[in-house]
């Protein structure tokens, strides 16, 4: 079979698998090679990423579809990404046509390592390219390698490429092309010189698996060679491999041991030896070895007191540029909503459309919308993080921390993305192997603050806390107070872990090994597009879910209408027109203007007043207000009133519908006023008064408020990813209750504690 | 010069030995073995993290965290020094 040509598809696109280690630039060169349009999704059945793009740059004909793997270091996979990238390489998914072609990303200043993974690669027999990445890098560190000779050496083409500034791509593409006009097998079909008996034994499995599959010898030769010598090979597909195949397998690792052979051992041993011949004998050093740039710079970044002092700093810079920086593009934003919504509003005639359009669509999205520049700001900042390296160097220095609570430093990604969103973070704990470590890093992560809470905490902040200045920083104690918030939820997510671990999901320590890639410059197109992309996420929630939440709520509240109560306020609304027009009239003198705005001011104060009082009338009429009265009794021991309740209940589709919920609540917005609506709605929420007349919205109450939200898990769309990532209605479950019984209880401490302390 | 074998966390930070045996268990044993650490490697203990884990390794010209039990199961040579 080996040497026969894959018969084209003559209808379907053909595959490109592009595969490589982590950090080889395989995601860089994607980009690449397919133009930045990519089509995202998952695989079948699993959680991990199947991102997929068409090859641009070669002849339409070809129809070829480049299929970015995950980063994997084997093929004997270790997680469920690296077990996906080994299944697609051994065509085992059925939603994918064998690859007509692998390209496999080599980074040149790490060439022993990726070269590991590379001639496991090319041994399963498939057209293979390899692209040299980075030969920059490694020339400007002092490694030159040759390219044609590790052609000679490998068997199959090498391209030198710098994925980053596009070097050598054209070359790439071509040799793609050319693959896929004349497929050809690699040259090598076996790189590593296995001991004797080692070898037999492989052939007899490889026998096997050619019978029963029907495989090409060249992937039956190389797959022999994994599943004889690596458990995780054999277990992470046991459902594939028939009995006798495992049973094989088996008594031929006990010949194996009797013969005095470590099998588990030597075939890494061996491949070891081979690319580590291949990388002298293809690599000119241009310079002795030295302390790179990158080592120097780590001195200072991973010691153990500048790095922590460094880890602080950068954290608290990201907190203040999104609490500070943010404000100015945001009032800009506000402003053309209240246009917009102004503009509607006196477009349409008054009626239930005009309240639809105006209150519920326009005021309800702006109001989510409108806090993008902070979540594309803390995108940005999490997006160079990651890029330059640092994020590596913060997980190595936060693992201590971390493994104290049972968790590793794996686990720190996941929970700094989540001060975004939990949703990439629950999406990036697919980096944890291990299944425990990964549900526990799952079910904490939505205690992390994300910026869905960051409205949230703006509007109470700017209502309940005062503003003013301490010790020369203006706004400090609104800045604590944020941070306060922050930390609440970083420590309880550790308390949680911890108790985790030591209940439903005792186990044995993980293992942490992580790579420190060399530090890099990131691209800003990358870190760009990389912070656009998870922002639309946010965007689409506030497209889809919001606003769909927010036209059921603004019928919630509109409906259903009192027929009796309207009729009332209408008469009276028209006699306080007719007096303020009255008033304009008898002023004749144009000098007294300030008699005339004093005589103004209290009648339109007292329309204005008629007009909240009948939205009022309006809401403790409506299905919201039932709804907020009936859980009233749960949540008066917290000091929320039935109004807050209303909040509440929306919240629990998504956290930042709070903030436009009490903007229907306390009708804000349709004043048609130029102040922000967000500084309307604070002042609005400081003028509400409990039924006594002492104010509602109380620097108590406010921190009561903010305590049960960063407990709570208020989001549908986390609740959905959960089930998706367990694939069990069981975690979503447990993880809703915990939390949301963490929230009263906190509250509930925290206002009552309060009050017990004289505190308002 | 007689080998002396010990684990590599011995090593002081910036000191280099050669890989003699890795101890973990089966499955941990595999992994560091694929990522380059096989018995003949030059190993670099580049510094330990707060409180001492985990253990920062230079190996095959890459820099790799490793949890400092797996570090102490991984048994080198050396110090060779500088």
């Amino acid at each position: 079979m080996r040497g026969a040509a894959p018969t084209v598809n003559a209808t379907g696109p053909r595959y490109i698998a592009l595969t490589g280690n982590p950090n080889c630039g395989k995601t860089t060169l994607f980009n690449v090679l397919t133009g930045l349009r990519a089509k995202v999704g998952n695989y079948a059945g699993v959680t991990v990423e199947r991102k997929e793009g068409r090859l641009l740059g070669v002849p339409a004909e070809l129809n070829a579809r480049v299929l970015d793997l995950p980063g994997t270091y084997s093929l004997s996979p270790q997680s469920l990404d690296e077990q996906i990238a080994r299944d697609v390489l051994l065509s085992r998914l059925v939603e994918l046509p064998p690859p007509a072609l692998i390209v496999v990303v080599v980074d040149a200043f790490n060439l022993q390592r990726n070269l590991y993974y590379a001639t496991q690669v090319i041994e399963l027999g498939h057209p293979t390219v390899i692209a040299l990445n980075m030969v920059d890098v490694a020339e400007a560190n002092g490694h030159r390698t040759d390219a044609a000779k590790l052609a000679v050496h490998l068997g199959v083409p090498v391209v030198p490429v710098v994925a980053s500034s596009g070097q050598g791509v054209g070359d790439l593409r071509r040799a793609m092309a050319a693959s896929l006009q004349a497929p050809q097998p690699p040259g090598v079909h076996r790189f590593s010189k296995l001991p004797e008996v080692f070898l037999e034994e492989a052939q007899k499995i490889a026998a096997m698996l050619t019978w029963n599959f029907h495989e090409r010898r060249a992937q039956a030769d190389g797959e022999a060679l994994l599943i004889l010598s690596d458990e995780r090979a054999l277990a992470s597909s046991k459902q594939h491999y028939p009995h006798n195949i495992q049973k094989a397998v088996a008594v031929s690792r006990q010949r194996l041991e009797a013969a005095g052979l470590d099998w588990r051992a030597a075939a890494i041993e061996v491949r070891y030896q081979a690319v580590a011949r291949i990388q002298e004998d293809v690599t000119t050093e241009l310079s002795p070895p030295g302390e790179t740039w990158s080592d120097r710079v780590d001195r200072v970044v991973t010691h153990r007191v500048w790095g922590t002092l460094i880890f602080f700093a950068v954290m608290a810079v990201m907190f203040q540029s999104i609490f500070v920086f943010a404000r100015i593009p945001m009032e800009a934003m506000q402003a053309g909503v209240d246009w917009l919504a102004g503009a509607v509003g006196h477009a349409l005639p008054p009626g239930d459309l005009n309240s639809l359009l105006a209150d519920g669509i326009v005021a309800g999205v702006g109001a989510v919308v409108v806090f993008l520049p902070q979540i594309l700001l803390l995108f940005l900042f999490i997006g160079f993080l990651e890029d330059t390296g640092y994020m590596a160097r913060a997980a190595f220095l936060m693992d201590r921390l971390m493994s104290k609570v049972g968790l590793h430093g794996k686990s720190f990604i996941p929970m700094l993305s989540s001060f975004a969103c939990a949703i990439p973070g629950i999406m990036a704990t697919r980096t944890i192997e291990s299944p425990r470590d990964r549900l526990v890093t799952i079910l904490i992560s939505p205690l992390m603050s994300c910026s869905a809470r960051l409205p949230v905490y703006t509007l109470l902040i700017a209502a309940c806390i005062p503003a003013r200045a301490a010790f020369g920083i203006p706004k400090l104690l609104q800045g604590l107070t944020l941070f306060a918030m922050y930390l609440l939820g970083i420590v309880m997510a550790l308390v949680m872990a911890w108790v985790f671990k030591q209940t439903l999901l005792k186990g044995e320590a993980p293992l942490l090994i992580m790579e420190l890639p060399p530090y890099r410059r990131p691209l800003l197109r990358v870190v760009l597009r990389h912070m656009w992309d998870r922002s639309k996420l946010f965007i689409q929630r506030a497209g889809t879910v919001i606003l769909g939440i927010n036209i059921i709520l603004w019928f919630l509240a509109a409906y259903p209408k009192d027929t009796q109560v309207d009729k009332a306020f209408e008469a009276k609304r028209q006699e306080l027109v007719q007096k303020v027009e009255s008033l304009k009239r008898s002023t004749v003198k144009p000098e007294s203007a300030s008699t005339l705005q004093h005589f103004n001011a209290s009648p339109s104060a007292e329309l204005a007043a008629l007009d909240r009082e009948r939205a009022g009338a309006q809401l403790r009429h409506s299905f919201a207000g039932m709804i907020g009265r009936a859980i009233e009794p749960a949540i008066a021991p917290l000091g929320f009133d039935w109004k807050i309740g209303i909040g509440i209940i929306a919240s629990f589709a998504a956290r930042e519908v709070f903030v436009s919920t009490m903007s229907t609540v306390y009708n804000v917005g349709d004043e048609g006023s130029s102040e922000s609506n967000m500084k309307n709605l604070a002042l609005t929420l400081r003028q509400q008064t409990r039924p006594d007349g002492s104010p509602l919205y109380t620097m108590l109450l406010g921190v009561t408020l903010m305590v049960f939200y960063v407990f709570a898990l208020q989001c549908a769309s986390t609740v959905a990813i959960v089930r998706r990532e367990t694939n069990s209605w069981r975690w979503p479950l447990i993880q809703w209750l915990y939390m949301g019984a963490l929230a009263w209880m906190f509250a509930f401490i925290t206002y009552q504690g309060g009050r017990w302390l004289g505190l308002q | 010069m007689p080998a002396v074998s010990q684990p590599l966390t011995a090593l002081a930070a910036g000191q280099s030995g050669t890989v003699l045996d890795v101890r973990a268990e089966p499955k941990r044993r595999s992994r560091l073995m694929e990522l380059g650490l096989v018995p003949g490697t030059a190993v670099e203990l580049v510094r330990f993290a707060l409180l001492g884990d985990p253990v920062e390794i230079k190996v095959r010209g890459y820099h790799l965290t490793v949890p400092r039990l797996e570090a102490e199961q991984i048994w080198v040579s050396g110090p060779a020094g500088d």
